[in-house]
């Protein structure tokens, strides 16, 4: 055996994991994909967010929760530790609207989800002249927000540079360039990849983002994961303008303006479009009419990972125990979870938090 | 301002007046801005809205973003912009009212 743990996929959530078995002293080998994989780690829009989240599952919320509670220590650590900080901004964020309607008939789920999660839920209603006060640059057709102060943002790429670098600090091996084509469980783990390379492991865990779908059915999974592409815009670095981040906008610590998302469902195309871009761009400059000036620097489109209803996966194979699939659509507000919370599910220690409703189960035809 | 640029002018097209930060230059016409400013002793095109730190052209082909000035309001690149008669060139967002 080469390892305690093969970690397929070398994403934010794949090496989050690692890092969490590496702090418990274990062995850790991540097989990361190349430049011609889907990187949802390198694409996203970056958010620590809680609001919205497990509207119709609230063990979904209260895990969203117990990560974002989490991640300014965990950014803190990864920061100590390499040199490279995190940066991470956790004052709240906004769901911006647009109407009264779609106003009210959030709050009115908020409220029940608040209810189910015994009042731990802390949002306000601001109407237009109190978001007025708290974003002086905002548009007149936002009639009004609902501002979490649960929810923050960080900037999403210097969490992988800074996690990926303390993997390896603490003896984790990653080795990228590789397509794993096959998972066979004769005694151990052995992983074989496409460019040959075999790897013997005690434990796999499967977080390969779309990757799980293929690879998944042959470990035993269901993994009924599908591609959505989410398309975004950046502008130049531009003076204050946004102070919270909402859906539509959020300035990132460097200065610029990222703009999101489409929703789309187009299969593994991860190209943008001219209509979903200046629909993006419409959208926010009706939130910050100011946008309307800026320049744009990027576009670029990425696929979110996406299970039927939008939780995660987590989930250990009965055909191959020792085999864990970990797959959710927000690796980074999960971050800190997946790193300090689920080695425990994975080793199987008292401490484990109780992740049943994450279960494939879920997925059975009745 | 011509003084110690080390960067050579090669477009010997004739002269047009533009200011930069108010301070005019006669720079050729037609010739990329970003290239003309950098000839004519420009070093500083514009600071950082989050530390403040100087910058000037990198790559000189569109796809860097460092070399942004502000004419008429709007904040551009320079090096995709070609010297024109009259133009107006300043450090992009410092200017007092500046909204964004």
């Amino acid at each position: 055996m080469d390892t305690d743990y093969a970690i397929i996929g070398g994403g934010v959530v794949g090496l989050s994991v690692a890092w969490g078995l590496l702090q418990r002293g274990l062995s850790v080998t991540v097989l990361d994909g190349d430049d011609g994989s889907f990187r949802a780690s390198r694409g996203n829009f970056g958010l620590v967010w809680v609001q919205s989240k497990g509207m119709n599952q609230p063990r979904y919320a209260r895990w969203s929760q117990q990560s974002a509670a989490i991640w300014a220590g965990f950014a803190e650590e990864l920061g100590d530790n390499t040199g490279q900080p995190v940066p991470l901004e956790q004052n709240g964020g906004y769901d911006l609207h647009f109407s009264e309607e779609t106003l009210q008939a959030t709050v009115e789920k908020y409220e029940i989800l608040k209810t189910q999660l015994g009042g731990d839920y802390p949002f306000e209603v601001l109407g237009h002249n109190a978001l007025r006060k708290e974003e002086p640059h905002i548009g007149p057709k936002v009639v009004g927000a609902i501002l979490h102060h649960q929810d923050g943002h960080a900037n999403p790429l210097k969490l992988l540079k800074s996690l990926a670098a303390d993997v390896r600090r603490m003896g984790g091996r990653v080795l990228t360039g590789k397509t794993v084509t096959d998972v066979v469980k004769p005694d151990g783990f052995v992983i074989t990849c496409a460019d040959g390379t075999t790897l013997g492991a005690g434990k796999v865990i499967l977080s390969a983002g779309l990757g799980a779908a293929q690879l998944g059915p042959k470990m035993g999974f269901k993994a009924p994961i599908r591609p959505q592409r989410g398309q975004v815009l950046i502008t130049e670095k531009l003076p204050k303008l946004i102070n919270r981040p909402s859906l539509i906008a959020r300035q990132v610590d460097e200065g610029g303006i990222q703009i999101g998302a489409t929703n789309e469902e187009v299969g593994h195309d991860d190209r943008v479009t001219q209509p979903g871009l200046s629909g993006l761009a419409a959208e926010a400059i009706a939130a910050y009419p100011a946008l309307a000036r800026a320049q744009l620097v990027r576009s670029w489109g990425a696929l979110r990972v996406l299970s039927p209803d939008g939780l995660p996966i987590y989930q250990q194979s009965a055909k191959m125990p020792g085999a864990y699939l970990v797959t959710c659509h927000s690796g980074i507000t999960l971050a800190a979870a997946h790193a300090r919370l689920l080695p425990d599910w994975l080793e199987g220690s008292e401490a484990a938090p109780n992740l049943e409703v994450f279960s494939e189960d879920r997925f059975a035809v009745s | 301002m011509k003084t110690a640029s080390p960067f050579l002018e090669l477009d010997d097209a004739p002269r047009v007046t533009v200011t930069f930060d108010g301070t005019p230059l006669s720079l050729p016409e037609g010739a990329n801005l970003a290239a003309a400013l950098l000839a004519a002793g420009v070093e500083v095109f514009r600071h950082t809205p989050v530390s403040g730190a100087p910058r000037a052209p990198f790559c000189m082909m569109g796809a860097c973003f460092d070399c942004l000035i502000e004419i008429d309001g709007v904040v551009r690149q320079a090096c995709m912009i070609e010297v024109s008669d009259g133009l107006k060139i300043s450090k992009p967002h410092e200017a007092q009212d500046d909204p964004a």
